[in-house]
């Protein structure tokens, strides 16, 4: 499952200003209460016009995410190393979809509608995680995805279950139990991988190597720069900043990637007595925005793929409709 | 050449956990009828062992309390506190009651 903990913009402009508030003064008075209070939105309560495009913008993304989020590791389906192997991968693949379909059923109850969003992910005008624009080269790009991708991911994705909007909360909940499973999987494929040869070692390090600053960067830019987390913070929608996510992942996965026998590629990384952090070297945010702008190795190709499945299939999605009306159809004639 | 269709209808999922206990309201999902919808449920929801049993209804024949009457709907059960076991006051000999 996968999220960038910010809400990218659809279209391309890096920041989106705070929407001013022309709404009923009263409505957004007990609405504010409720979100002071800690409490939870549901779909029938009133809520302000911006609140509702935020949501719908940062769930239908995440949606889209873990839609494109198969596609990396589902090329690996076919030339995955045992049977074993190919059934958890399977498994993980499946689960993805499923998050996907959560995520847009809790969009839905804001009132868009899953052509809409589909139509947006297609068009290209919607953002998914930038992370899968980037391909996967060997067997142990798949495993770190689960142990790196997946576990920024569920950084990320434990605050959201105490989302202020109760449908987006809900899903979460799922997709967290689901999660963990995803994230051991992976890292256990790596420690194998390292009993094994030299080449399978390097192989190891390599992806490793090559997903690392991507991984970090998911978390979104520096607080300092994303003025867009005030507001989601106080709408109780984001509930930790993102540089605090990233702290929290990066001193996680330093004692894992010991254990695991690989080293991270930051000179800088080093363990800050005095903040009892880790401090970590600077992030290439060019190159991140440039890929969340179209232009990273795979997005193209990702996109292409996604299309062309959707439209393959509609032949599928009108013959089952067509059976089910004819079928309405007949049986209403019957009872006549 | 084919025209498009309108999207499949939503529908909403309910899933009994295990005999016994109650089918508690999982997540929706879109399906061409009731019955692609309980195979659709199968996989979305129910993946892990999560059910032993599945239904289906389609999401528009939901009719659902108006949040804006919560307080005419619930507030008078508020002020019912008699309703409660722990309003009557029962001697500590007594024991458990």
């Amino acid at each position: 499952m996968y999220t960038q903990s910010f809400n990218v913009p659809d279209g391309g402009a890096k920041t989106v200003a705070l929407a001013p508030s022309n709404e009923d003064p009263a409505l957004q008075a007990a609405f504010d209460t409720r979100i002071d209070a800690d409490g939870r939105i549901e779909p029938q309560d009133w809520m302000p016009d911006a609140y509702r495009k935020t949501l719908v913008r940062q769930i239908s993304q995440h949606a889209h995410s873990e839609i494109v989020g198969m596609l990396p590791e589902g090329n690996w389906i076919s030339r995955a190393p045992s049977l074993k192997r190919k059934a958890i991968l399977i498994a993980k693949v499946q689960d993805e979809g499923g998050h996907g379909l959560y995520l847009y059923s809790a969009a839905e109850t804001l009132g868009t509608s899953r052509d809409q969003m589909l139509e947006g992910l297609h068009s290209g005008r919607a953002k998914y995680s930038s992370i899968f624009n980037y391909p996967t080269l060997t067997w142990a790009d798949v495993g770190v995805i689960g142990w790196l991708v997946d576990g920024a991911a569920i950084m990320n994705q434990v605050p959201l279950c105490r989302c202020s909007y109760g449908p987006y909360a809900r899903a979460m909940v799922r997709v967290c139990k689901e999660e963990s499973f995803h994230q051991r999987q992976g890292y256990e494929a790596l420690l194998v991988m390292m009993t094994g040869t030299e080449e399978q070692k390097a192989m190891v390090q390599d992806a490793v190597n090559r997903w690392w600053w991507k991984c970090l960067a998911m978390f979104g830019p520096p607080d300092a720069d994303s003025p867009n987390s005030a507001q989601g913070m106080r709408w109780g929608i984001k509930r930790v900043s993102n540089d605090e996510l990233r702290q929290k992942f990066v001193d996680a996965t330093v004692p894992q990637a010991k254990v695991l026998g690989v080293t991270l590629p930051d000179p800088d990384l080093k363990w800050n007595e005095e903040r009892q952090h880790h401090d970590y070297g600077q992030i290439d945010w060019n190159e991140f925005w440039e890929t969340v702008n179209g232009n990273g190795p795979c997005n193209k190709e990702r996109l292409a793929t996604r299309v062309k499945a959707h439209n393959e299939g509609q032949w599928v999605r009108d013959a089952a409709l067509a059976y089910a009306q004819k079928q309405k159809a007949r049986s209403i004639k019957e009872a006549a | 050449m084919t025209t498009a269709l309108k999207e499949w209808p939503l529908w909403e999922i309910f899933v009994r956990s295990k005999q016994g206990l109650e089918h508690k309201h999982c997540g929706s999902l879109h399906a061409a009828d009731a019955a692609q919808a309980l195979d659709m449920a199968r996989d979305v929801y129910t993946r892990r062992q999560e059910g032993v049993s599945i239904w289906v209804v389609e999401s528009k024949s939901i009719t659902a309390s108006n949040p804006d009457e919560k307080g005419e709907l619930f507030d008078p059960a508020a002020d019912k506190i008699y309703r409660h076991p722990t309003f009557y006051e029962i001697p500590e000999e007594v024991g458990h009651m």
